[in-house]
């Protein structure tokens, strides 16, 4: 395509550059063969009116003495002009008086009138110019004169004229042609080295290579130069983002190394816990036990009841690094989402809870249909959270309500699991979801604080949002967005 | 009845009482072999090391092995065990006190029988070996010896 126009910017140049010079020449030649053809006819009507007035003159005797052979005679002279077809001397009456013609076979013709009251009149025709002319002697007229001339030379000095005019024109054009083919290359090569240096950087997106100013115009070589100044700051911008893509990524995989390494620092951090953290408390409860029944006879009441105390202390430590670990694991696990029918895992988790405490009144109210695009294992630990805090935090009540369902939200819907419990001070809110975190004392309510420290990050890993409300004895209801 | 023994692979000298406690309460009179480490209970089951001359043909009726143990760790102990036609088949309970995921995938993955954790509350620690001896050592039946 490139190619194609380039050949017609060359095919314009030339042509504009011969048309121009030819237009040029046209209308020269054509305004110098006009003023001189008119200069010529003018001047030849100047001569004949001369020859004309000679002959007149020279005629006047005869014409006097009606003597038409020396008429004749002085007409004859003109045969010294060639181009004077015929010539004859009429009296007044228009009667001729002697006539010349320069081919025997030549008519000759009547003369043409002359005007009143002019002394001579002339008329130009295609082929010839008729001259008229009053002869005067001492101001009185005595006869006419006319000369009639032939327009060959008239013509034979226009062809000559165009023909030279066409030789000139067709020399010129070739010589702008010659000098456009020569000038072309000086105007359209850096043009043309521009597009494919163009053609160049766009295929291969290297923007390395320059274009030559060298044997350019001055406009040419401004494009040039603004175009490789141009790719010079691609160039710079593009090593720019290169360096800076680099950096990044470098960035990126130093980050995910490191994160990498807390990971793996983290994963045997939790092994650990796991395996040797409980340890030292199965001996303290265990021998704590042992001591219990082997020398139990030996203790009194208060010896026996802090022994109770240790064994209950390292159970509650050990339940302790269970949800630590769980905690742990909520974060690291990997999160697959599907599409989960909440509905039925919050009946599965409040027919478990209902099964372990068969004695309890709580009535549940679980939404149907609720569905959930989440990972199955992780919504399960929340609700697991959710539902049994609530079944944990009514239990001082006779009668309780736990409400599973959903609410419009911000334009979307939040789950909701509601109780109508021992509730929280709502001022302490904010404390609600850190780890190890209790608005309740341990006596009142079981717990490590783990729970919903668990369900938040549960909730942010599927980057959602949980919040609470209630109040003192008014119940709770944790909301949640997925 | 005769006796078959259980092998106990447990480095902790704490978990090694308590476990014979636990035992003793449930009343399992079994011989109980402890090997403190991997290598060691490695050398009982195939006479070799310290254990020398000792009749192979004999194997434990169970083996409780812990997970965490010097030289050789547990895993090790049942890859071996069970890279070795005569162990191939021995039933081997992992006594631990992880319940990490991956400890259990690899445990069973590698062929063990069975995963149990060792509860800090030693009510429920009683309560564990008593259900494993009743399984191990009295319901369950164990593999014909190989003929010839």
């Amino acid at each position: 395509m490139h190619q194609v126009k380039n050949r017609s910017i060359v095919e314009k140049l030339t042509r504009m550059s011969m048309l121009v010079s030819g237009i040029a020449l046209l209308l020269a030649c054509v305004s110098f063969i006009a003023f001189d053809m008119l200069t010529y006819r003018t001047n030849k009507v100047r001569s004949l009116s001369t020859q004309a007035q000679i002959i007149g003159s020279n005629a006047v005797s005869a014409l006097l003495f009606n003597d038409p052979q020396s008429a004749a005679e002085t007409l004859s002279a003109l045969r010294a002009a060639p181009s004077v077809v015929s010539a004859g001397i009429c009296t007044l009456d228009g009667r001729v008086f002697a006539s010349y013609s320069r081919d025997a076979h030549t008519q000759v013709i009547v003369p043409p009138l002359l005007p009143a009251g002019e002394a001579e009149a002339h008329s130009i025709g295609t082929e010839q110019i008729d001259l008229v002319r009053l002869i005067v002697f001492k101001n009185k007229a005595t006869g006419i004169v006319w000369i009639r001339s032939d327009v060959q030379e008239l013509n034979r000095r226009l062809q000559r004229y165009v023909g030279i005019a066409i030789v000139v024109l067709l020399a010129s054009l070739w010589a702008a042609f010659l000098f456009s083919s020569t000038y072309r290359k000086e105007i359209t090569g850096p043009i043309v080295g521009l597009a494919e240096i163009a053609r160049v950087v766009s295929r291969d997106k290297n923007y390395s290579v320059r274009a030559t100013s060298a044997g350019s115009t001055a406009e040419t070589s401004i494009l040039v130069d603004a175009f490789n100044e141009m790719l010079a700051q691609i160039q710079e911008r593009d090593k720019e983002l290169l360096t800076a893509h680099s950096e990044l990524e470098q960035r990126v995989r130093d980050r995910t190394a490191e994160l990498a390494a807390a990971n793996k620092e983290l994963e045997s951090f939790s092994y650990s816990v796991s395996h040797d953290l409980r340890a030292p408390l199965r001996s303290i409860d265990g021998f704590s036990s042992a001591l219990l029944e082997d020398c139990g006879p030996q203790l009194d009441q208060s010896g026996k009841d802090y022994l109770h105390r240790v064994r209950a202390a390292s159970q509650r430590m050990s339940q302790l690094i269970d949800d630590m670990l769980n905690l742990a694991r909520v974060t690291r696990r990997t999160m697959e989402r599907e599409t989960v029918d909440l509905s039925r895992l919050a009946k599965s988790i409040a027919g478990d809870l209902s099964k372990e405490e068969p004695g309890r009144q709580v009535e549940f109210s679980i939404a149907e249909g609720l569905t959930a695009d989440a990972d199955s294992g992780l919504l399960k630990i929340a609700m697991q959270n959710l539902i049994g805090n609530a079944w944990k935090y009514t239990s001082a009540h006779q009668h309780a309500r736990i409400e599973v369902g959903r609410v419009k939200h911000n334009g979307g819907s939040a789950y909701f699991v509601r109780d109508d419990g021992a509730g929280f001070d709502p001022r302490y809110v904010e404390r609600l979801f850190g780890a190890f975190q209790r608005l309740h004392a341990a006596t009142e309510f079981p717990g490590t604080g783990i729970g919903l420290a668990t369900v938040q990050r549960i909730i942010h890993r599927h980057g959602g949002e949980v919040w609470a409300e209630g109040g003192v004895e008014s119940g709770a209801t944790f909301y949640f967005t997925l | 009845m005769d006796l078959r023994t259980i092998l106990l692979v447990e480095d902790n000298p704490d978990d090694e009482a308590l476990t014979l406690r636990a035992l003793q309460k449930n009343n399992i009179r079994n011989e109980v072999v402890v090997a403190h480490d991997g290598a060691e209970a490695i050398d009982y089951l195939f006479g070799t090391g310290t254990f020398t001359g000792r009749n192979i043909e004999v194997l434990p009726q169970v083996v409780l092995l812990d997970l965490k143990l010097p030289k050789l760790d547990g895993l090790s102990v049942l890859r071996k065990l069970r890279a070795d036609p005569r162990t191939k088949l021995l039933p081997i309970v992992i006594l631990t006190s992880s319940i990490e995921e991956q400890d259990r995938l690899s445990g069973y993955d590698l062929g063990a029988n069975s995963y149990v954790r060792k509860p800090v509350d030693f009510n429920q620690f009683i309560e564990a070996i008593r259900h494993l001896g009743l399984y191990w050592l009295i319901l369950n039946e164990p593999v014909p010896a190989r003929r010839g």
